[in-house]
């Protein structure tokens, strides 16, 4: 299973492919691509909003849904997705409750 | 401190106005991410994983209390109201907004600031002794040095295209604080028989990937041809220096691939070239630039010794931190302070914007107007009369800035590491974290006495891991995090790499791997005097290896 992670071009927040391509800023909301046909479509959605100067550093981004939630495989992208683990006053964490990385 | 002039403001405002045109055109789409990275990164402008990233220029670690508010204030209206100091004596901030940047970068030039040159295959900011022009066994201040160096590299035609990014860095005394044999370049400022002032010279330091402690090309090298040499080093560099593999494009690899004298043959000629050429400082010039590193008139304070003993008798508190954290100044009535950025459980390097405000306040107060940012990322007073330490102490206890730890064990370098950094594997705070709270008590750092930590997220080395007596470098394995441990490095004068000493360690067992290794140590020096790095060096690997990994040979 993926996701699409990138960050907005004008403030370099951290936002997530959503449904109806409308990028998110909470991980809960992102759209998760469960076979290779839609994998392929969202991977193309990034790209287009890379081209349209929405987003930068466009990524697929692997990712488990444990107890509902997304939760990506890899730890920079649990910490990219909470805000650093050293302030959880600080980032999506402190406004979303984001599940944490730690 | 050095000040602009009329040229220094017009260029500065002049590149502030072509970034925020550049920034326009990136948000009006009329330049690709591709087109506009290039021009950010030369601004200082990162991408990280949570925001983009600003890293600020502090040339040789040198700020006013004016700077250090103006600091403050974009902390505060900017960013998430802190800040991070990093080991290239710069400071960056983690969360600035790309359309706030222009505004950031004109407050910075308002204040003679700037983020030129923190990135990119260019000459980055030039550092030095943190202690410059206050320590009592300087031969002389480094700093007139490191002005003309950030002068002839700022914008320099030939060396904006490096094949890899390129680290200066000047000392001024034989207890080399600047870590220069970790340097592309290393000048060791001294003084030869004659009296006369110059330079040895030491090419291809670095950490990173393929850490080498640099070699010494010259052992002399008059003032006056500072620039025709190192201009000669980079000559030689830019030509012949790889530039098909990254990873094998610093100076380091030119010198060992070519081998030492050869490259130094290399150099010679091309500065045999140079030697008489327009790259000649003249002496006046240096003179001229010498002017704005005068030695601050310090009055007459001899009331010291009597105000500090009174209070060293009354606050053990204050005891520790002068033992630790004043160092020795050439004025007698006076020390230089470190304020330490290292607080217990703290991030290594942070300061909010109310610290900042409150460190600006003591510098004009009770400091001369001058802060310095130490490449072990705390922040120095360089100019306090003794008299005046009770009073700082005291303030600093107030803005949580006290802590007695300069070069104790819980004084750590750490990278941001996962937290924050793109390229991180592995999360480095949290180690520093709890490192410092597991040796947090003042008896038992005292105890263990000088011990350097470092630790960085990944192989590029920010957090100096190589150089650490205890380093530490975070690999990301199977997904999760694994903490390696070196021993026996050094970035002092005669500076050494850290040798790897076995299997990498688990988040959870890290910091009671480090405490296995400093007991073994307690157990097993000689006496009090003999530190770790000493202990390490007589005693070699073994006796750690031992207590880290004896039980599973047993159990296999």
């Amino acid at each position: 299973m993926k996701i699409v992670a990138a960050n907005r071009l004008t403030d370099g927040e951290t936002v997530w492919l959503g449904a109806g391509d409308r990028w998110v800023d909470t991980i809960d909301a992102a759209h998760v691509a469960r076979d290779a046909e839609d994998e392929a479509r969202i991977a193309a959605a990034g790209s287009a909003a890379l081209a349209a100067n929405i987003v930068i550093d466009v990524t697929l981004v692997d990712v488990d849904i444990a107890e509902g939630r997304i939760l990506p495989k890899r730890l920079r992208e649990r910490i990219r997705a909470g805000g650093p683990s050293i302030h959880p006053e600080i980032g999506k964490q402190a406004r979303n409750a984001a599940q944490h990385a730690a | 401190m050095y000040r602009y002039d009329e040229f220094d403001h017009a260029f500065v405002q002049a590149r502030v106005a072509e970034f925020r045109d550049q920034v326009e055109r990136r948000l009006s789409g009329e330049l690709t991410e591709d087109q506009f990275k290039p021009l950010r990164l030369m601004n200082g402008v990162y991408l990280q994983l949570h925001a983009y990233m600003l890293r600020i220029a502090i040339p040789y670690g040198s700020l006013t209390a004016r700077q250090m508010r103006r600091l403050a204030h974009i902390a505060r209206t900017y960013d998430k109201g802190y800040g991070h100091f990093t080991t290239r004596q710069n400071l960056q901030f983690h969360w600035p907004k790309l359309t706030d940047i222009p505004r950031v970068l004109e407050e910075l030039a308002e204040v003679e600031m700037h983020a030129i040159q923190t990135s990119g295959n260019c000459i980055r900011n030039v550092t030095a002794d943190h202690f410059a022009g206050a320590a009592a066994d300087e031969v002389a201040d480094p700093r007139p040095y490191a002005e003309i160096l950030r002068q002839w590299s700022s914008l320099h035609p030939e060396f904006s295209y490096l094949p890899r990014k390129f680290k200066i860095a000047v000392t001024g005394a034989e207890r080399d604080r600047a870590a220069i044999e970790v340097h592309d370049i290393g000048l060791h400022l001294k003084k030869n028989e004659e009296g006369a002032l110059g330079f040895a010279v030491f090419v291809g330091g670095g950490l990173g990937r393929t850490p080498m402690v640099a070699k010494k090309i010259r052992d002399f090298l008059p003032e006056q041809d500072l620039l025709s040499y190192v201009t000669a080093i980079l000559r030689v560099y830019n030509l012949n220096g790889r530039r098909d593999n990254k990873y094998k494009a610093r100076i380091k690899i030119l010198v060992h691939e070519t081998g030492t004298g050869e490259l130094t043959a290399q150099v010679e000629k091309e500065f045999a070239a140079l030697k008489e050429s327009e790259l000649k400082l003249p002496d006046a010039d240096i003179r001229a630039i010498e002017t704005y590193f005068a030695p601050p008139k310090l009055k007459p304070r001899p009331e010291g010794d009597a105000a500090v003993s009174k209070v060293v008798k009354a606050d053990p508190g204050f005891a520790d931190w002068l033992r630790r954290n004043a160092h020795t100044h050439r004025n007698p009535d006076y020390a230089s302070v470190t304020v330490s950025l290292k607080g217990i459980g703290e991030v290594p390097g942070d300061a909010t914007d109310v610290q900042m405000d409150a460190i600006a306040d003591l510098a004009e107060r009770y400091g001369n107007d001058e802060i310095r940012v130490s490449h072990e990322q705390n922040l120095i007073l360089p100019h306090v009369a003794r008299a005046d330490l009770p009073a700082v102490h005291a303030k600093l206890v107030e803005i949580g800035l006290a802590t007695s730890n300069a070069g104790l064990i819980t004084d750590i370098i750490a990278c941001p590491g996962l937290d924050y950094c793109a390229l991180a594997n592995a999360r480095s705070i949290p180690v520093a974290q709890e490192i410092s709270q597991r040796f947090a008590t003042q008896a038992r750092q005292d105890e263990i006495g000088d011990l350097q930590i470092k630790i960085s997220g990944c192989i590029n080395a920010c957090g100096h891991h190589h150089v650490g007596h205890i380093g530490i470098l975070g690999v990301e394995k199977k997904g999760t995090e694994l903490y390696q441990v070196t021993l026996g490095g050094s970035a002092r004068e005669g500076s050494t790499i850290g040798e790897i000493i076995g299997r990498g360690f688990a988040p959870e067992e890290i910091t009671d791997a480090v405490e296995t290794i400093v007991d073994t140590y307690l157990a097993k020096r000689e006496n009090r005097d003999e530190t770790f790095l000493e202990a390490y060096r007589r005693l070699g690997p073994a006796p750690f290896k031992e207590a880290l990994y004896g039980h599973e040979a047993k159990a296999a």
